[in-house]
């Protein structure tokens, strides 16, 4: 009886940490937000979401980040198809290669394109020739946000594809099936809650890059300037309530995805059982 | 059977051919135009870079940084997961989804909310400003918006591992009269010791190269909470290319040797979770 009391104590005990935890680190910054944003009321608040410049931000975060899962996701297929399906050497330095970006910094990352791209670099004259910008302008932030999100779909298609292993497709493939087919009628079906799951996962990440993106930007309102780097100007700038009210975009998308992947991954147990 | 495989499923030189193709031009080559950039430096030259007091406490702020926030979050990644997993209680659906906010949530945005959260007149700050403790534009304060980047890690890693547990151990230990403290030590902590650390350094990989939660909380007062990642960036906006590119080159490194070990991590502890599986 004893034992049980204590157990007990300890239980409420370890919930109330991780709620208070999760109450101040998650809950407070997002509080924190909607309560600035609407510091001055709605008008303000409408306003500083329906400037002009907070517009043109929002679709360069939008073109980068379709771009970014788009190549992303045909990368992850592709590699995850590549990996899983058939045998090769130095398969396992190829995964690690894949997700080097994750561990590299955001500023290492734009810094990389820089040297690659810009100025100092030899394909600078060729590329100014061919009148191709990338440094400093719109090309350089989807490179980055690729970069960024590289090996997001690949991680949540690799162990899926793994585990239903190749049985399946081979006798497809014996019958005579060609690949499309054997992809889209055996492959797919298993695969498309992860597949959903990591384009969640890679849009969320794109939407939001920060660093890499702000080595490559030119910093041009209107121009080059994506939804977090029009925050942290109008931050930087003192305008705090501006600066909240674009936020509680990204906040709003970012609440939105976890919601659809919290939908996903319940749905995809659901099939399994 | 394997070998086989290679000749019935179609589709080998497509996928290959993408993957290598996407794999070079994004990260293999402008990592490569990294390397080659910074072998044209003079090796004294570099030294000199990366020894300059400011470069050296830059190191050391974003490592003692790095490595308060990772410890937290070893012990509350550790406390998360064990709730989720063991325990049933209301709003646990929420509170694991929610989990991976710090994932989804743009790190700018991050950034500007905790800052003003524990900014003097912040919520917080105001809070611990009546003791005299600082925290926005403080040490404390980076390592704030650390843990708050380095939270899904650990719960993440540990989660899995905790869910698969065999119960039979701990039910044996318990029935011998073994008291549940000395269970969780003994029994449960040793299986979840590989998770922990594989989260606690992915968590610290991450931290090391955190930036846009960092650059707002931070203050960027040079020698005292001024992150490596920042000095990088300041260079870059000086056109300083070959600082920038020699203090990139020592992250790298550091960074690289992380990835490694916790690879050689895993591949060791994959192996015990098959190996219980039997």
């Amino acid at each position: 009886m004893e034992k049980r009391t204590e157990s007990k104590i300890v239980k409420y005990f370890l919930i109330g940490i991780s709620v208070l935890f999760l109450f101040v680190m998650l809950v407070l910054p997002l509080f924190v937000v909607v309560t600035e944003a609407l510091k001055k009321g709605w008008q303000i608040y409408i306003e500083s979401v329906t400037d002009s410049y907070t517009i043109s931000a929002l679709m360069l975060t939008l073109k980068a980040t379709v771009i970014a899962v788009l190549c992303n996701t045909i990368f992850g297929i592709c590699a995850a198809w590549a990996v899983t399906r058939f045998q090769f050497q130095w398969k396992k330095f190829l995964i690690t290669l894949i997700d080097v970006p994750v561990t590299v910094s955001p500023i290492i990352a734009g810094l990389i394109y820089l040297l690659v791209f810009g100025k100092q670099s030899f394909l600078y004259p060729y590329l100014q020739k061919a009148g191709v910008q990338i440094v400093f302008a719109v090309p350089g932030i989807i490179l980055a946000t690729i970069f960024v999100t590289f090996p997001f779909v690949f991680r949540e298609l690799l162990p899926v594809l793994e585990s239903i292993g190749t049985d399946e497709e081979e006798a497809a493939a014996l019958m005579g099936a060609n690949g499309w087919t054997i992809f889209s009628k055996i492959t797919f079906p298993h695969i498309k809650w992860a597949l959903l799951y990591g384009i969640v996962l890679c849009t969320a990440r794109a939407m939001g890059e920060f660093g890499a993106v702000s080595v490559l930007s030119g910093h041009l309102r209107g121009l080059t300037n994506t939804l977090p780097l029009h925050v942290e100007i109008l931050f930087n700038e003192f305008q705090y309530v501006p600066a909240f009210a674009v936020s509680s975009i990204l906040v709003l998308m970012a609440v939105i995805l976890l919601i659809i992947r919290s939908i996903m991954e319940h749905k995809g147990k659901k099939e399994k059982a | 059977m394997k070998k086989n495989s290679k000749r019935v499923i179609p589709g080998f030189g497509l996928t290959m051919g993408v993957t290598i193709t996407m794999l070079s031009i994004i990260v293999l080559i402008p990592l490569a135009s990294l390397i080659i950039y910074s072998s044209e430096l003079q090796l004294n030259e570099f030294i000199e870079i990366i020894t300059a007091k400011r470069v050296l406490s830059s190191f050391y702020v974003s490592f003692v940084t790095a490595l308060g926030a990772s410890l937290i979050n070893a012990v509350m990644g550790l406390i998360l997961a064990w709730v989720l997993v063991r325990y049933e209680f209301p709003g646990k659906r929420i509170m694991d989804g929610m989990l991976e906010l710090p994932f989804a949530l743009p790190t700018a945005v991050a950034g500007i909310s905790l800052t003003s959260l524990t900014a003097d007149h912040g919520l917080i700050g105001s809070f611990f400003a009546k003791f005299g403790i600082k925290i926005a534009y403080t040490k404390l304060g980076i390592t704030f918006a650390l843990v708050f980047v380095g939270i899904p890690f650990v719960a993440r890693a540990v989660q899995p591992v905790l869910e698969k547990l065999d119960g039979s151990y701990e039910e044996a230990a318990r029935v011998m009269g073994a008291k549940s403290g000395l269970i969780f030590r003994r029994v449960i902590l040793p299986e979840l010791l590989p998770p922990l650390l594989t989260g606690t350094g992915l968590a610290f990989g991450r931290c090391l190269g955190e930036y846009g939660s960092v650059v707002f909380i931070a203050g960027n007062r040079p020698y005292e909470t001024e992150i490596t990642p920042l000095i990088i960036m300041s260079q870059l906006q000086e056109f300083d290319y070959k600082s920038a590119t020699s203090i990139a080159l020592v992250m790298l490194v550091v960074s690289f040797s992380i990835l490694f070990l916790m690879n050689l991590m895993q591949a060791r502890n994959s192996k015990r979770l098959r190996g219980g599986d039997v």
